[in-house]
Protein backbone atom coordinates (compact mmCIF):
# COMPACT_ATOMS: atom_id res chain seq x y z
CA UNK A 1 0.00 0.00 0.00
CA UNK A 2 1.18 3.27 -0.77
CA UNK A 3 2.18 5.57 2.16
CA UNK A 4 0.29 8.72 0.58
CA UNK A 5 -3.05 8.92 -1.09
CA UNK A 6 -1.13 11.52 -3.22
CA UNK A 7 2.27 13.47 -3.33
CA UNK A 8 4.11 15.62 -5.62
CA UNK A 9 6.98 17.22 -5.51
CA UNK A 10 7.80 21.10 -7.58
CA UNK A 11 11.30 22.61 -7.89
CA UNK A 12 12.11 26.43 -9.21
CA UNK A 13 14.79 28.66 -9.52
CA UNK A 14 14.54 30.93 -5.92
CA UNK A 15 12.78 33.93 -7.39
CA UNK A 16 10.49 35.97 -6.02
CA UNK A 17 7.95 35.38 -9.13
CA UNK A 18 8.08 31.92 -7.94
CA UNK A 19 6.61 32.55 -4.53
CA UNK A 20 2.60 33.07 -6.07
CA UNK A 21 3.76 29.98 -8.18
CA UNK A 22 4.15 28.00 -5.01
CA UNK A 23 0.71 29.37 -3.14
CA UNK A 24 -1.22 28.24 -6.38
CA UNK A 25 0.34 24.33 -6.46
CA UNK A 26 -0.38 24.02 -2.90
CA UNK A 27 -3.93 25.47 -3.13
CA UNK A 28 -4.39 22.82 -6.18
CA UNK A 29 -3.08 20.02 -4.28
CA UNK A 30 -5.41 20.98 -1.41
CA UNK A 31 -8.36 21.41 -3.13
CA UNK A 32 -10.09 17.42 -3.03
CA UNK A 33 -10.07 17.81 0.61
CA UNK A 34 -12.27 20.59 -0.10
CA UNK A 35 -10.76 22.84 2.06
CA UNK A 36 -12.62 25.82 4.07
CA UNK A 37 -11.83 29.58 2.45
CA UNK A 38 -9.39 30.54 6.03
CA UNK A 39 -7.76 26.63 5.68
CA UNK A 40 -6.99 28.00 1.99
CA UNK A 41 -5.50 30.89 3.07
CA UNK A 42 -3.94 29.45 6.44
CA UNK A 43 -1.75 27.53 4.54
CA UNK A 44 -1.05 29.48 1.93
CA UNK A 45 0.31 32.21 3.97
CA UNK A 46 2.16 29.47 6.19
CA UNK A 47 3.39 27.98 2.59
CA UNK A 48 4.61 31.50 1.03
CA UNK A 49 6.18 32.05 4.32
CA UNK A 50 8.83 29.49 4.22
CA UNK A 51 9.21 29.54 0.31
CA UNK A 52 9.68 33.62 0.68
CA UNK A 53 12.42 32.56 3.86
CA UNK A 54 14.00 30.38 1.42
CA UNK A 55 14.65 32.74 -1.41
CA UNK A 56 15.98 35.41 0.84
CA UNK A 57 17.90 34.05 3.32
CA UNK A 58 18.48 30.21 2.34
CA UNK A 59 20.16 32.30 -0.90
CA UNK A 60 20.10 35.87 -0.96
CA UNK A 61 21.77 37.12 -3.95
CA UNK A 62 22.65 33.42 -5.41
CA UNK A 63 19.97 32.01 -6.54
CA UNK A 64 19.89 28.38 -6.23
CA UNK A 65 16.79 26.17 -6.66
CA UNK A 66 13.88 25.72 -3.99
CA UNK A 67 11.86 22.23 -3.49
CA UNK A 68 8.01 22.05 -2.76
CA UNK A 69 7.25 18.69 -1.60
CA UNK A 70 3.37 18.09 -0.26
CA UNK A 71 1.65 15.05 0.46
CA UNK A 72 -1.62 13.92 1.60
CA UNK A 73 -3.01 11.14 3.96
CA UNK A 74 -6.77 11.14 4.44
CA UNK A 75 -7.15 14.85 6.04
CA UNK A 76 -3.68 15.33 6.86
CA UNK A 77 -1.28 17.35 4.79
CA UNK A 78 2.39 17.71 4.63
CA UNK A 79 4.65 20.18 2.82
CA UNK A 80 8.11 20.48 2.86
CA UNK A 81 9.99 23.10 1.43
CA UNK A 82 13.88 23.01 1.10
CA UNK A 83 16.73 24.72 0.12
CA UNK A 84 20.47 24.07 -0.19
CA UNK A 85 21.76 27.43 0.52
CA UNK A 86 23.43 29.30 3.63
CA UNK A 87 21.61 27.39 6.56
CA UNK A 88 20.73 29.20 9.90
CA UNK A 89 22.75 29.71 12.29
CA UNK A 90 20.61 29.68 15.44
CA UNK A 91 17.32 28.18 14.71
CA UNK A 92 15.48 29.41 18.07
CA UNK A 93 16.30 33.23 17.49
CA UNK A 94 15.40 33.03 13.62
CA UNK A 95 11.85 31.44 15.20
CA UNK A 96 11.61 34.09 17.92
CA UNK A 97 8.72 36.88 16.68
CA UNK A 98 10.15 40.14 15.05
CA UNK A 99 13.57 38.34 14.56
CA UNK A 100 14.86 39.33 11.55
CA UNK A 101 18.42 39.26 9.84
CA UNK A 102 17.31 41.59 7.16
CA UNK A 103 15.71 44.69 8.52
CA UNK A 104 16.89 46.93 5.22
CA UNK A 105 14.70 44.68 2.84
CA UNK A 106 11.96 45.79 5.08
CA UNK A 107 11.18 41.77 6.77
CA UNK A 108 8.85 41.98 9.79
CA UNK A 109 9.81 38.81 11.08
CA UNK A 110 6.69 37.42 11.67
CA UNK A 111 7.28 34.40 9.23
CA UNK A 112 7.56 31.95 11.67
CA UNK A 113 5.16 33.39 13.77
CA UNK A 114 2.69 32.94 10.88
CA UNK A 115 3.72 29.29 9.93
CA UNK A 116 3.07 28.12 13.88
CA UNK A 117 -0.35 30.09 13.44
CA UNK A 118 -1.56 28.76 10.62
CA UNK A 119 -0.70 24.90 10.64
CA UNK A 120 -0.62 22.10 13.18
CA UNK A 121 3.12 21.02 13.55
CA UNK A 122 6.18 23.25 12.26
CA UNK A 123 9.72 22.01 12.64
CA UNK A 124 12.95 23.27 11.00
CA UNK A 125 15.78 21.54 9.96
CA UNK A 126 18.82 23.22 9.22
CA UNK A 127 22.79 23.60 8.74
CA UNK A 128 24.91 25.95 7.88
CA UNK A 129 26.00 26.06 4.69
CA UNK A 130 23.85 22.93 3.64
CA UNK A 131 20.39 24.75 3.75
CA UNK A 132 17.16 24.59 5.51
CA UNK A 133 13.86 22.52 5.47
CA UNK A 134 10.88 23.80 7.04
CA UNK A 135 8.52 20.64 7.47
CA UNK A 136 4.88 21.20 8.40
CA UNK A 137 1.17 19.18 8.82
CA UNK A 138 -1.56 20.60 8.73
CA UNK A 139 -5.49 18.76 9.01
CA UNK A 140 -8.16 19.73 6.80
CA UNK A 141 -11.53 19.79 8.08
CA UNK B 1 0.36 41.75 -13.91
CA UNK B 2 1.41 45.44 -12.04
CA UNK B 3 1.71 45.07 -8.48
CA UNK B 4 -0.48 48.47 -7.81
CA UNK B 5 -1.99 51.43 -9.14
CA UNK B 6 -0.95 55.08 -7.57
CA UNK B 7 -2.56 58.26 -6.65
CA UNK B 8 -1.98 61.58 -5.01
CA UNK B 9 -5.07 63.15 -3.56
CA UNK B 10 -5.42 65.55 -0.78
CA UNK B 11 -1.93 65.21 0.68
CA UNK B 12 -2.39 61.61 0.07
CA UNK B 13 -0.85 58.73 -1.23
CA UNK B 14 -3.88 56.11 -2.26
CA UNK B 15 -1.80 52.64 -2.91
CA UNK B 16 -4.43 50.82 -5.01
CA UNK B 17 -3.23 47.06 -4.66
CA UNK B 18 -4.02 44.99 -7.68
CA UNK B 19 -2.47 42.03 -6.96
CA UNK B 20 -1.50 39.42 -4.11
CA UNK B 21 0.85 41.35 -1.85
CA UNK B 22 3.61 39.01 -1.03
CA UNK B 23 7.31 39.49 -1.07
CA UNK B 24 7.22 39.76 -4.90
CA UNK B 25 5.01 42.59 -5.20
CA UNK B 26 6.08 44.06 -1.61
CA UNK B 27 9.09 44.96 -3.36
CA UNK B 28 7.27 46.79 -6.08
CA UNK B 29 5.68 48.63 -4.04
CA UNK B 30 8.21 49.38 -2.06
CA UNK B 31 10.16 51.33 -4.54
CA UNK B 32 7.20 52.89 -6.57
CA UNK B 33 6.17 54.33 -2.91
CA UNK B 34 9.23 55.49 -1.93
CA UNK B 35 9.74 57.63 -5.53
CA UNK B 36 6.03 59.14 -5.34
CA UNK B 37 6.73 60.02 -1.61
CA UNK B 38 9.82 61.86 -2.49
CA UNK B 39 8.56 63.50 -5.18
CA UNK B 40 5.24 64.51 -4.22
CA UNK B 41 3.43 66.56 -1.08
CA UNK B 42 2.12 63.81 0.62
CA UNK B 43 1.46 63.26 4.51
CA UNK B 44 -1.04 60.31 4.65
CA UNK B 45 -0.47 56.93 2.92
CA UNK B 46 -3.90 55.03 1.98
CA UNK B 47 -3.19 50.82 1.15
CA UNK B 48 -6.64 49.94 -0.80
CA UNK B 49 -6.89 46.26 -0.34
CA UNK B 50 -10.18 46.17 -2.22
CA UNK B 51 -10.14 42.99 -4.42
CA UNK B 52 -6.96 41.56 -2.92
CA UNK B 53 -7.03 37.86 -1.52
CA UNK B 54 -3.58 37.51 0.15
CA UNK B 55 -0.94 38.64 1.82
CA UNK B 56 1.56 37.17 4.03
CA UNK B 57 4.47 38.98 6.47
CA UNK B 58 5.94 40.78 3.27
CA UNK B 59 2.81 42.91 3.17
CA UNK B 60 3.36 43.55 7.11
CA UNK B 61 6.76 45.10 6.34
CA UNK B 62 5.62 46.89 3.75
CA UNK B 63 3.07 48.82 5.17
CA UNK B 64 5.21 49.50 8.33
CA UNK B 65 8.14 50.67 6.46
CA UNK B 66 5.79 53.18 4.42
CA UNK B 67 4.94 53.88 8.68
CA UNK B 68 8.03 54.72 9.56
CA UNK B 69 8.91 57.37 6.88
CA UNK B 70 5.65 59.07 7.54
CA UNK B 71 4.95 59.58 11.43
CA UNK B 72 8.24 61.74 12.05
CA UNK B 73 6.21 64.14 9.66
CA UNK B 74 3.37 63.66 11.59
CA UNK B 75 1.50 61.76 8.45
CA UNK B 76 -0.74 58.40 9.34
CA UNK B 77 -1.52 55.09 7.46
CA UNK B 78 -4.67 54.12 6.44
CA UNK B 79 -6.00 50.72 4.48
CA UNK B 80 -9.67 50.81 3.09
CA UNK B 81 -11.28 46.84 1.46
CA UNK B 82 -9.58 44.81 3.53
CA UNK B 83 -10.84 41.38 3.03
CA UNK B 84 -11.61 38.19 5.16
CA UNK B 85 -8.25 36.78 4.45
CA UNK B 86 -6.51 39.75 4.56
CA UNK B 87 -8.09 40.77 7.97
CA UNK B 88 -6.82 37.90 9.55
CA UNK B 89 -3.07 39.08 8.67
CA UNK B 90 -3.87 42.09 10.35
CA UNK B 91 -5.37 41.28 13.35
CA UNK B 92 -2.77 38.74 14.35
CA UNK B 93 -0.08 40.91 13.61
CA UNK B 94 -1.23 43.41 15.42
CA UNK B 95 -1.11 45.99 12.79
CA UNK B 96 -4.17 47.89 13.53
CA UNK B 97 -2.58 49.01 16.62
CA UNK B 98 -0.76 51.77 14.38
CA UNK B 99 -2.91 51.68 10.97
CA UNK B 100 -6.59 53.14 10.56
CA UNK B 101 -9.21 51.36 8.94
CA UNK B 102 -11.45 52.76 6.95
CA UNK B 103 -14.41 52.21 4.26
CA UNK B 104 -13.89 55.09 1.59
CA UNK B 105 -10.76 57.21 0.55
CA UNK B 106 -13.37 60.17 1.10
CA UNK B 107 -13.11 59.34 4.83
CA UNK B 108 -9.57 58.39 5.44
CA UNK B 109 -8.07 60.83 8.17
CA UNK B 110 -10.37 63.34 8.34
CA UNK B 111 -11.09 62.78 12.05
CA UNK B 112 -8.23 62.93 14.56
CA UNK B 113 -5.73 59.81 14.18
CA UNK B 114 -7.14 58.05 18.12
CA UNK B 115 -10.99 58.10 16.85
CA UNK B 116 -9.90 56.06 14.54
CA UNK B 117 -7.29 53.29 15.31
CA UNK B 118 -8.47 49.68 16.21
CA UNK B 119 -10.19 47.35 14.51
CA UNK B 120 -13.50 48.69 14.03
Amino acid sequence: MEKYDNEMRLTFQAKSCNEALARMTVAAFLTPLNPTLTELADTKTAVSEAVTNAIIHGYGEDGGTVELWCARKDREVFFHIKDTGKGIADIAAAMEPMYTTKPELERSGMGFSFMEAFTDELSVESAEGEGTVIKMRKVIG
Amino acid sequence: MQAAEYEVRNNMLIIHLKADLDHHTALAVRETADILLARSKVKNILFDFTGVEFMDSSGIGVIMGRYRQVIFQGGRVGVMGVGKNVERIFTFSGLYKIVEQYETAEEAFVRPAKECLGNR
